[in-house]
């Protein structure tokens, strides 16, 4: 049975008011979404601003009410918990957001934020607490002492690290990961992504990793989910998507990844125009107006989500008339062999500088 | 007009002097140039001095705590000796630059045709009519959908991207000579950025203008730029052409930084990552700055500042152990 169940998904937000209260337009912020997560494997969910990534995460945490549908966790419905049992809940499934600034109490130590999740489970008693944080923050490649600090005397990349800690704290079995590494700089977003990794590896977490990033996407997800203004558009596993993408909008998503390849020579689909509003999704199927393939029939019946025998799912109706995604996708061997060869050395080299690299000096925030 | 590049940067150092009386130093020794129609990347991670770099070209830095030296020259002026009227007649007319948030670098009390025209009447005068006229082409020159209906919006009214257009639409305003784009397509959508980018080497081919593109991505930077300059910590750590840069990197911090992005085209089992932090820089290290992060460092790295010297004709370096590929063969 899969940890995670979610069938039609629905939630719009009240967008403008009558002067009596009545609802006059709603944002349509997600509209029939399901999927499930199987324990230990990571689903993520990718798309642009607005297409209702986040919502579904906190739909699934209940952090927010659904119109409709249902979200079963561990095989319970999740609508049926009573404030014991979401508060139960609550320790199986964890977040980590975008934001490492913001998500952190300013006014506690990192010891403080560390030991507070372990106080309301009432997962460890008060003496030995401290010796959990300690656990904890070598877990995330932190040194124990550090529990003393507070977070603005961290760099994102280590407050971060102190999100994912917290986030461990109570051994959940999920984590949503909400954008975790876009507000990163590339060299601390591979440590959080290679930490992540390996937190999953040793202890057999699931995630539901929400991006708008591929690359980022391709490295770390089991199976990903495309959305689009609420809806999602194309299911599959990993390996499947990157390598035959089949609805117009994962296309252009991946196609418009720049490389660092200034060679790479590959086909683009350039989408045209804005993406629209929510508020206000263009009829019959949501992409139609940015599509290059679109044909009246996209104008008029929203396409249903239909998977084929490999569980590749496509919400389109010219999937089977669509050309070949081979010219959109990045040639492969695209770094030189001397690139190659100099980034493994460099890999090798710092691995023997200890896994996760947070030394004592680094502990001191660094002048902007 | 001279044949030499039309942006020069020789030694340039920025420090800030804080209230405090702490001393950061911000950029040190950069040398830097941008011929006619070229579009050079200034690469790195954040607070590596790329955007004071770009500030001091604009003459945009705060002159109490600011302290410049060096010579920055511009067509044959020099812009750090300039005094600030005409530094204002530059800035909009032949200098002009785009910022990462559209959001807030508009105002949001003028229509986007009011601030578009403010900008060619006050460097090129005319009649309203004409300017008018002039700012509806450049919206249309930036591909925004009915120009002459869109000019009369407010910036609240428009997207993201639409905005970040518009940036482009006023910059363009008096076909400047260079170009400053800082971070332009961070704030968007991957689509969006990807339109974005487009537009950019559209209007590079038009216009002829150099483009100083600064960026932390490096997959913009091969899309678009001729040649790159990685920073790190203040300085300049590796300048070589667009291909060279990607395909033999001669600096162990470029190695890093390449290694850390997640590819589109193989999955790795670990991503490179670049351990430790960036040096405090209000005492930067003797040697090498990058000495404590390298995984190739030597005693002679900590010893002395390394010179930015030339490894393969136009490719400099900022390392001893340069060229690397000795360090892997």
């Amino acid at each position: 049975m899969a940890l995670l169940e979610v069938e039609g998904l629905v939630k719009h937000f009240v967008a403008d008011r009558s002067l009596f209260g009545r609802a006059l337009a709603h944002v349509r912020a997600v509209d029939g979404v399901s999927f499930s997560l199987e324990a230990g494997k990571t689903l993520a969910l990718v798309g642009e601003s607005g297409c209702g990534k986040s919502t579904v995460s906190r739909l699934v945490l209940r952090l927010i009410e659904p119109d409709a549908g249902t979200v079963r966790f561990d095989g319970r419905d999740l609508r049926s918990l009573d404030a014991g049992a979401l508060r139960a809940f609550r320790r199986e499934a964890q977040i980590i957001f975008q934001d490492p600034y913001a998500s952190l109490n300013p006014r506690m130590t990192v010891g403080q934020i560390l030991s507070e999740p372990l106080a309301l489970h009432d997962l460890v008693p008060a003496g030995r607490r401290g010796e959990r944080v300690a656990e904890l923050l070598h877990l995330v490649g932190m040194e124990p002492r550090l529990a003393r600090r507070y977070p603005h005397e961290f760099s994102g990349g280590q407050r971060q690290r102190i999100a994912i800690a917290r986030a461990f704290a109570v051994e959940p079995k999920l984590i949503i990961c909400d954008e975790p590494v876009s507000a990163l700089d590339v060299s601390i977003r591979s440590q959080i992504l290679n930490l992540l990794r390996d937190l999953q590896d040793r202890l057999a977490l699931a995630y539901i990793f929400v991006s708008h990033d591929l690359a980022v996407v391709k490295h770390i997800a089991d199976r990903v989910a495309v959305m689009n203004l609420g809806q999602i558009v194309e299911t599959a596993a990993a390996d499947a998507l990157f390598a035959g993408p089949r609805h117009p909008y994962s296309r252009a998503l991946l196609s418009a990844i720049p490389l660092p390849q200034p060679r790479a020579r590959r086909a683009r689909v350039m989408l045209e125009g804005e993406i629209p509003s929510a508020l206000n999704p263009p009829s019959g199927c949501r992409f139609h107006t940015r599509c290059p393939f679109v044909i009246d029939r996209c104008r008029n019946e929203a396409p249903g989500l239909v998977a084929d025998g490999t569980g590749h799912a496509t919400a389109c109706h010219r999937v089977g008339d669509l050309p070949s995604a081979d010219a959109i996708l990045p040639a492969a061997a695209g770094f030189s062999p001397a690139l190659e060869k100099l980034v493994a050395a460099f890999s090798r080299k710092t691995e023997g500088a200890g896994p996760a690299g947070v030394g004592i000096q680094s502990a001191t925030p660094t002048t902007p | 007009m001279s044949a030499g590049p039309l942006v020069e940067i020789r030694d340039l150092r920025i420090r800030f002097h804080g209230d405090d009386g702490r001393v950061t130093h911000a950029v040190d020794s950069v040398d830097l140039s941008v011929a006619n129609g070229a579009t050079l990347g200034l690469v790195g991670e954040s607070g590596c001095g790329k955007s004071v770099t770009s500030l001091a070209i604009m003459g945009l830095l705060p002159k109490q705590s600011a302290e410049i030296t060096g010579a920055i020259r511009f067509d044959g002026l020099d812009l750090l000796q300039t005094p600030d009227q005409t530094l204002r007649d530059l800035r909009g007319n032949r200098l002009a630059m785009i910022f990462q948030e559209p959001m807030t670098s508009l105002n949001p009390s003028f229509t986007i045709g009011d601030q578009i025209i403010e900008t060619i009447l006050r460097h090129r005068g005319g009649s309203a009519r004409s300017a008018r006229g002039r700012a509806i082409e450049l919206l249309r020159r930036v591909h925004i959908p009915s120009p002459e209906r869109r000019i009369d919006e407010y910036p609240h009214k428009l997207s993201g991207g639409m905005r970040q257009r518009v940036m482009i639409a006023m910059a363009l305003a008096c076909d400047p000579q260079l170009l400053i784009a800082d971070e332009p397509t961070t704030a968007l959508d991957v689509t969006l950025q990807a339109q974005i980018l487009e537009l950019m080497r559209e209007l590079k081919a038009a216009s002829g203008a150099a483009i100083i593109l600064i960026t932390h991505d490096l997959g913009v930077v091969a899309e678009v730029c001729d040649e790159v300059a990685v920073m790190y910590a203040g300085e300049i750590v590796e300048r070589a052409p667009v291909d060279e840069m990607f395909s033999a990197p001669q600096h162990p911090y470029t190695v890093g930084l390449l290694g850390s992005i997640p590819r589109l085209d193989h999955r790795a089992e670990q991503l490179a990552t670049i351990e430790g932090m960036v040096p405090n820089m209000a005492q930067p290290p003797a040697g090498c700055r990058f000495a404590a992060r390298c995984p190739f460092v030597q005693d002679a790295c900590t010893s002395a500042p390394p010179p930015l010297v030339e490894v393969t004709p136009g490719h400099l370096s900022r390392c001893i152990r340069a060229p690397l590929e000795r360090l892997v063969s």
